[in-house]
């Protein structure tokens, strides 16, 4: 029997109801009042509207107007020859694939990892590894003003649950794949990440969002990253859902002392997507690099909402954004900055560049500075242009055919935010994804 | 090699040149002087295939060949070579990048292999030293927060290794102190050769101690107004424009 929820006839109550009964980790008290207490925050809040200065300029309609059920199946139809185009080549990696947000046994590689890693699915982690997950699960990502992470916190079922014990170096990146399959209606998952990595360690995460077939559902995903003291962590969100598709993501991540992270986005696909970036440096002296690159076409809506928060002294913070634009999409950009009373000594640094391929693309971007502490250093810059017709001119007068000079302009600007990518299979894994955009769109203009 | 006849060119329907004649001959330094906003790079830029600037009349015939109906590259493959009097920042691009695309497409239009990433290195190393630049400049961006004078040694170095038939030096001289102008001039002279020609146009005449040019031509307001030899220049340096321009409104009335 299959969940529906809908915002008609009190759907998401009552769905709640059913859900909450068989979900993993139902037996668990803490756990259960959790989730009751996200679901009533949920219906509360409702979906946000453009009233919402946070969602000024996405509009969630089409979400809320929906109704989705919850996919219990799907795995069927998923063979390991699906996965090939979405691994990264010549990459040793642990993998957990997850179809429909449910975990996948036979499609995972569980590779042999340093002693006490445990890289394993949320719902079985919930079992196994509860004292963890009661001490850290939706302590950071908080729900109370979240409609959407509310959403996900009341109907988490399962994602991947990443714990790494201190002064481990993981050399493998740790490739979480999230595959949506086509339901009878469309659909929702709720994928639930848990990332612990204690103190002085090293890792790189990868999140990865893809669909099999171009159907409509809702991903809306929540991930915990809580990096500790002295880590160095790199996570990178590949974004490539369904040209129908929604997607919601929040990735929150709570920095202790000289932590470094490097968090890397790539959205290419979806029709309304939001990627919230939520970083808090806690401890002295952290580090966090936040880059995105963002392409839309046709009618996509790319919405990234960034808030970087300074809470301690010293931390040096560096936001890089590029979108490129096409068609009539829109894009967005919303860069909070906010530096709190101790955070002294901050370092903070915003860029936001769009490229406008088509009269018809759009995009907002805004920086907002909340700066309580005296001593800080703070920058932001945003541009929004077409391709320099100057530069283009240089290229062709020294001999480069018009379309390659374009190419050559083009990638300059993909590769900027792409190029600080530690992980040579993934960044060539976006390169390709990019190349191929290109591709697409010089077939479309053929046509 | 080329031959430019009754030139109209508007800009913004405002006519910036307005019948220009000029022909250079193969081995020949023409020098183009002029006032600012006479349409001196104008002229350049018409010269490199720049779509913003209209022409309304006249033709310009390269090497037998309608240069108007070529492309910008098309133009750069057959031997043109125009440096800019403001060269243009591309981030993200590396100029040896640039320089080995650049290379490599102009060698393909004439049918032969590309060069080999080892084969380029060695020949823009050879390049570099008559230029005398510093290898970070091959790795950098191009003309990304390059000092006035960098960005105009780039021009140079980029003529030097796209070894053209044609070079029009727009202002390339302009900004440069002493030293900077020396190279740049040493590197102009290491190209010169009986196939060759260059236009170098130019604000002041000290370039053109350093490079010897065969005519220098006085653009006035969108038109060659007088020519002659080297002595012109010195005649201008010493009198200034206003000389000219004074005899063109004497000989007009
Ligand atoms: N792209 C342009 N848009 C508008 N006006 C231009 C443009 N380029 C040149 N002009 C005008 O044309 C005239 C000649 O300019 P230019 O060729 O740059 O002169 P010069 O190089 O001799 O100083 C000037 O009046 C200038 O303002
Ligand atoms: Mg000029």
């Amino acid at each position: 029997m299959s969940i529906t929820l809908s915002e008609k006839d009190n759907g998401y109550k009552e769905g709640f109801a059913g859900f909450e009964k068989t979900a993993p980790g139902s037996n668990l008290a803490w756990l259960k009042s959790m989730r009751q207490e996200a679901i009533t925050k949920f219906l509360e809040l409702g979906f946000p509207t453009q009233q919402n200065e946070d969602w000024r300029f996405t509009n969630v309609a089409p979400i809320a107007r929906s109704s989705f059920d919850i996919l219990v199946n799907g795995h069927d139809k998923v063979s390991a020859s699906h996965l090939t185009p979405y691994q990264f080549e010549g990459e040793d990696v642990c993998e957990l694939v997850f179809i429909n947000s449910r975990y996948s046994k036979e499609l995972s590689t569980l590779s042999k990892l340093p002693e006490g890693v445990i890289v394993k699915n949320l719902a079985e982690a919930i079992d196994s590894q509860e004292d963890i997950l009661k001490e850290n699960l939706a302590k950071y990502a908080e729900f109370k003003d979240e409609a959407f992470t509310a959403l996900n916190t009341a109907f988490m079922e399962d994602g991947g649950f990443i714990y790494i014990p201190k002064g481990t170096i993981v050399e493998k990146p740790i490739h979480l794949l999230f595959i949506s399959t086509k339901g009878e209606n469309p659909s929702i998952t709720n994928p639930r990440n848990l990332i612990i990595v204690e103190d002085n360690c090293q890792a790189n995460i990868i999140e990865h969002y893809v669909s099999l077939e171009d159907n409509v559902y809702l991903s809306n995903v929540v991930t915990e990253m809580v990096v500790g003291e002295n880590s160095s962590v790199g996570h990178y969100l590949i974004e490539l859902e369904s040209k129908k598709a929604f997607n919601i993501s929040t990735l929150r991540i709570q920095q202790a002392r000289s932590s470094n992270i490097r968090s890397h986005s790539v959205l290419l696909g979806g029709s309304l997507v939001r990627n919230n970036i939520h970083p808090v440096l806690a401890g002295e002296g952290c580090n966090s690099l936040i880059n995105g690159l963002y392409m839309s076409t046709h009618r996509q809506h790319m919405d990234n909402y960034m808030k970087v928060e300074h809470v301690s002294p010293h931390c040096d913070s560096r936001q890089l954004y590029n979108g490129v634009l096409d068609g009539r999409s829109r894009g967005v950009f919303h860069g909070r900055i906010i530096v709190h009373e101790d955070a002294q000594k901050t370092d903070a640094k915003q860029t936001n560049r769009n490229l406008l391929l088509s009269d018809h693309a759009q995009v907002d971007t805004k920086p907002q500075l909340e700066i309580y502490a005296d001593d800080v250093k703070c920058t932001h810059g945003a541009t929004i242009g077409q391709i320099d017709e100057n530069a283009l001119f240089y290229l062709r007068s020294r001999g480069i055919s018009k379309e390659a000079s374009r190419d050559i302009i083009l990638n300059a600007f993909t590769n900027e935010t792409l190029k600080s990518m530690t992980l040579d299979s993934v960044k060539n894994y976006c390169t390709d994804l990019i190349a191929d955009w290109f591709k697409q769109r010089e077939l479309a203009q053929k046509n | 090699m080329l031959e430019i006849k009754n030139l109209h060119v508007n800009v913004e329907d405002q006519e910036i040149l307005k019948g220009l004649n000029l022909k250079v001959n193969k081995g020949e330094v023409h020098s183009i002087m002029g006032p600012n906003g006479s349409g001196k790079s104008t002229l350049a830029q018409v010269l490199a295939g720049r779509d913003s600037y209209k022409i309304t009349e006249g033709e310009i015939i390269f090497e037998g060949k309608d240069l108007l109906k070529l492309s910008p590259e098309d133009r750069a493959c057959e031997g043109i070579f125009m440096a800019f009097q403001y060269p243009v920042e591309i981030p993200g691009v590396a100029n040896t990048y640039l320089l080995r695309e650049a290379l490599n497409s102009i060698r393909k239009y004439h049918g032969e292999e590309p060069l080999k990433h080892i084969e380029f290195a060695k020949f823009a190393k050879e390049k570099m030293k008559v230029m005398d630049m510093e290898d970070n400049l091959l790795k950098r961006a191009v003309n990304e927060g390059f000092s006035g004078g960098e960005k105009k040694r780039n021009e140079i170095f980029q003529m030097q290794i796209l070894e053209p038939k044609l070079a029009i030096l727009d202002e390339t001289d302009s900004g440069l102190d002493i030293d900077a102008l020396k190279i740049v001039a040493d590197g102009v002279n290491a190209l010169g050769s009986p196939e060759r020609a260059f236009v170098i146009i130019t604000h002041y005449q000290r370039i053109l101690d350093y490079i010897v040019p065969d005519f220098v031509h006085v653009l006035v307001d969108g038109k060659i107004v007088k020519s002659g030899g080297k002595e012109l220049a010195l005649e201008l340096e010493k009198k200034g424009y206003g000389w000219i321009e004074e005899e063109k409104t004497a000989a007009n009335s």
